[in-house]
């Protein structure tokens, strides 16, 4: 009886102690064979010649000779950098710059906070259509102005192959400057009270505090707002489509629907296979040195 | 046979052509991305048809991109073994397929029924595979049409449809002097190339058309008439609205319909638009073909894939019959706004563009000055067409020269192919 009693206990502790990992580990398995075994997949195909069909005859770095010398990927990779650089930059400004505001202990804030964030409630695909009808010359914005009798007014960014890209930047700050704001707002929510105070007693101006005070205290709601809205930017592949369609030509590409149109449109895998390698590095080369240089301060 | 009675006209066909009576049946499952009003009529007569014989049918509709979910599909089930009897697949595109030894022939069938009679020879071509059929057409669009509104060429003093591209830019001088916007059009890549294809035609003839946008040759790409050809489109370029980023071809339509653009450049898809709106062709709008005197021809067909086992290899032979059944060719046709891929079907009930389409395709037979639709995946594999496409869109959407346009595609496509 006792026998029986110690190894059901013994069972139960065994069970208890690897629980975590008998759980996890169906999930683990998964995604390391559904993204990281996807990952080596399509770096694979990157180096073969594959067209309509994967094709597994290994072929070495022809497809990223291709790649580099189509103009159309240029483009991409240029509209991306302009794309994130602006998008973040702004989101973050106009998303401080809102939580500083509403910091003051307004009236009715619960009420413009929601009213802020709202946009985050739509989808890209909603986002891009609404701004294709707003901006559009003929029936948006500078329709709207003529009408009013301004004959000469001009806005027409969206149809124009030098500017589509800054209507792009136009509706993703739109959508996602009142996340950053949440973002902010609850980390200056959590700025010691004391801290204030003590700046306010040694007679701090309300500039000074927030720049020399507040903002460096903020820095790791910095680090989670750059890294959530510059994976929005990277991925941004619905607003295009739905905004653009990636024209007018091909002005507003970014790598993603670049190699969306390769794999998909054009039978060509090889090709949207080293494109998708290239974004990934290029993501990596990013992200993992600023999240290495700011974790380890965050460490020691 | 014939006295077995009245069955339905297209069940009686279908039986006459394969040589058997009517308990003729098969399993078929059919993939195609005709979701949308004339196009899913058109295949619901497909359907009923090869119903009427006794086969089952498996509808597989996959809508999006035009296309391009459905391609993504089927590569999904070639890869696991399991495709589909026949998919909605067309020009170079069924070489790929083929090459990848994914289709089944239907050669028999076309022999015993001598498709190489009745079909345009250069479209036969794009249907088979080293000699065997392993295709088969449903129809034709004409893509070097030009739609126009009579009433706005009248305001312009126009009293004919241009017919060398000289003629087209003068009356577009025009109409633009009388206010009007001279062309109606969608800034979409293949719309911009399907213009382009057909100032190609108009500008070098047929032969030149064939050298360049078929046999990608380079000498042609690099030529003269290559400049000339991107000069014409800068030109066609000043004479559209600036609106046009982004437009969809039937919005282009509509605006000739409405009376807001003179003319539209589109194969005759368009035309199910104003049919569709009521209006009468030769009064409410005029068709012409672009000038060039060739016929760019596009051309929609069922490609066999690889499938097993009794039922679905008959079905496969029963359905590649019914689609050339020259009954069949003539309702789809009705409904879809095209003309017949047989050239002996009599085209009485359609209209006179649909009469003028088929005039012109059998003189362009005859002198030879029919030519593949690079815009719509005829002529060359989708890789190096996404190159054209690419070149003529940033041309048509920038400053660019026509000299170095006409370099940069001669660089593309030799990176492609």
């Amino acid at each position: 009886m006792s026998d029986t009693l110690s190894s059901g206990a013994k069972a139960g502790r065994w069970l208890e102690r690897h629980l975590p990992k008998i759980v996890v580990s169906p999930l683990f398995a998964l995604s390391l064979f559904f993204v990281y075994g996807f990952i080596a997949w399509t770096a694979y195909i990157s180096m073969t010649p594959s067209g309509v069909m994967p094709n597994y005859e290994f072929q070495g770095l022809a497809q990223y000779g291709r790649l580099w010398a189509t103009p159309r990927w240029y483009v991409a990779i240029k509209n991306l950098f302009v794309f994130s650089v602006l998008f973040i930059a702004i989101s973050m400004t106009i998303g401080i710059l809102l939580a500083v505001l509403l910091d003051q202990r307004v009236r009715a804030e619960g009420l413009i906070r929601t009213i802020y964030l709202y946009p985050m409630a739509l989808s890209f695909i909603v986002t891009g259509t609404v701004w294709k009808w707003i901006l559009n010359p003929g029936l948006g914005v500078e329709r709207l102005m003529r009408e009013a009798g301004f004959e000469n007014f001009r806005f027409d960014w969206l149809v124009n192959s030098d500017y589509a890209i800054y209507t792009l930047v136009i509706a993703a700050v739109w959508q996602s400057s009142g996340y950053a704001m949440a973002l902010f707002l609850a980390g200056l929510r959590s700025v010691d009270d004391e801290i204030l105070k003590a700046a306010n007693v040694d007679g701090a101006s309300a500039w000074k505090t927030y720049t020399s005070i507040v903002l460096p205290i903020l820095r790791p709601v910095f680090l989670s707002t750059v890294i959530i809205l510059s994976h929005l930017a990277i991925k941004s592949f619905d607003l295009v489509v739905a905004l653009t369609g990636g024209g007018p030509g091909y002005a507003t590409d970014m790598p993603a629907t670049f190699m969306y149109a390769f794999a998909f449109q054009r039978s060509e895998l090889g090709v949207a296979a080293a494109s998708a390698t290239m974004m990934l590095m290029t993501i990596t080369a990013i992200i993992v040195p600023y999240l290495y240089s700011e974790l380890r301060k965050t460490g020691s | 046979m014939m006295t077995f009675g009245r069955l339905t006209a297209i069940s009686t066909a279908a039986a006459l052509l394969i040589g058997a009576p009517a308990q003729a049946d098969g399993t078929v499952e059919v993939l195609h991305w005709w979701t949308s009003g004339g196009e899913a009529k058109a295949m619901g007569t497909l359907k009923a048809a090869f119903e009427a014989q006794g086969g089952t049918w498996n509808d597989s509709p996959i809508a999006g991109g035009g296309g391009d979910a459905a391609m993504t599909a089927l590569r999904a089930r070639v890869v696991a073994g399991n495709p589909p009897t026949a998919v909605q697949l067309k020009g170079p595109g069924i070489q790929e397929w083929a090459e990848q030894s994914a289709l089944n022939d239907v050669q028999d069938v076309a022999q015993s029924e001598n498709w190489d009679a009745v079909l345009p020879p250069v479209l036969a071509g794009i249907m088979k595979y080293e000699g065997d059929y392993v295709a088969a057409p449903v129809n034709i669009h004409r893509v070097d049409w030009m739609w126009a509104n009579p009433q706005l060429l009248e305001q312009a003093d126009i009293t004919e449809m241009p017919t060398t591209w000289d003629e087209f830019n003068a009356a577009a001088d025009k109409l633009l002097a009388a206010g009007i916007t001279p062309l109606a059009h969608g800034g979409q890549p293949w719309q911009d190339a399907t213009v382009f294809e057909d100032v190609v035609l108009g500008v070098g003839g047929a032969e030149f058309y064939r050298k360049a946008l078929v046999e990608l040759d380079q000498n042609a790409l690099t030529s003269e008439t290559m400049v000339a050809s991107f000069d014409q489109l800068r030109r066609l370029r000043g004479y559209v609205d600036p609106n046009f980023p982004g437009r969809d071809w039937n919005l282009a339509t509509a605006m000739v319909m409405r009376g807001e653009a003179a003319f539209q450049i589109m194969g005759d898809w368009a035309k199910g638009e104003f049919l569709a709106a009521g209006k009468v062709p030769g009064e409410d709008f005029l068709c012409a073909p672009t000038p060039g005197n060739g016929y760019v021809l596009n051309s929609d067909s069922f490609t066999f894939f690889k499938v097993s086992g009794e039922e679905n290899l008959k079905g496969q032979k029963v359905l590649a019959s019914l689609i050339m059944s020259p009954d069949f060719q003539k309702t789809f046709n009705l409904a879809k706004g095209s003309i017949p891929a047989r050239t002996d079907v009599p085209l009485d009930d359609f209209d006179v563009c649909a009469k003028k389409s088929h005039e012109d395709l059998l003189l362009a037979i005859e002198n030879d000055t029919l030519v593949p639709s690079m815009a719509h995946e005829m002529a060359i594999p989708r890789s190096v067409r996404g190159e054209f496409l690419d070149l003529v869109t940033e041309f048509f959407n920038s400053d660019m020269s026509s000299e170095e346009a006409v370099q940069r595609l001669a660089d593309a496509v030799a990176r492609a192919s």
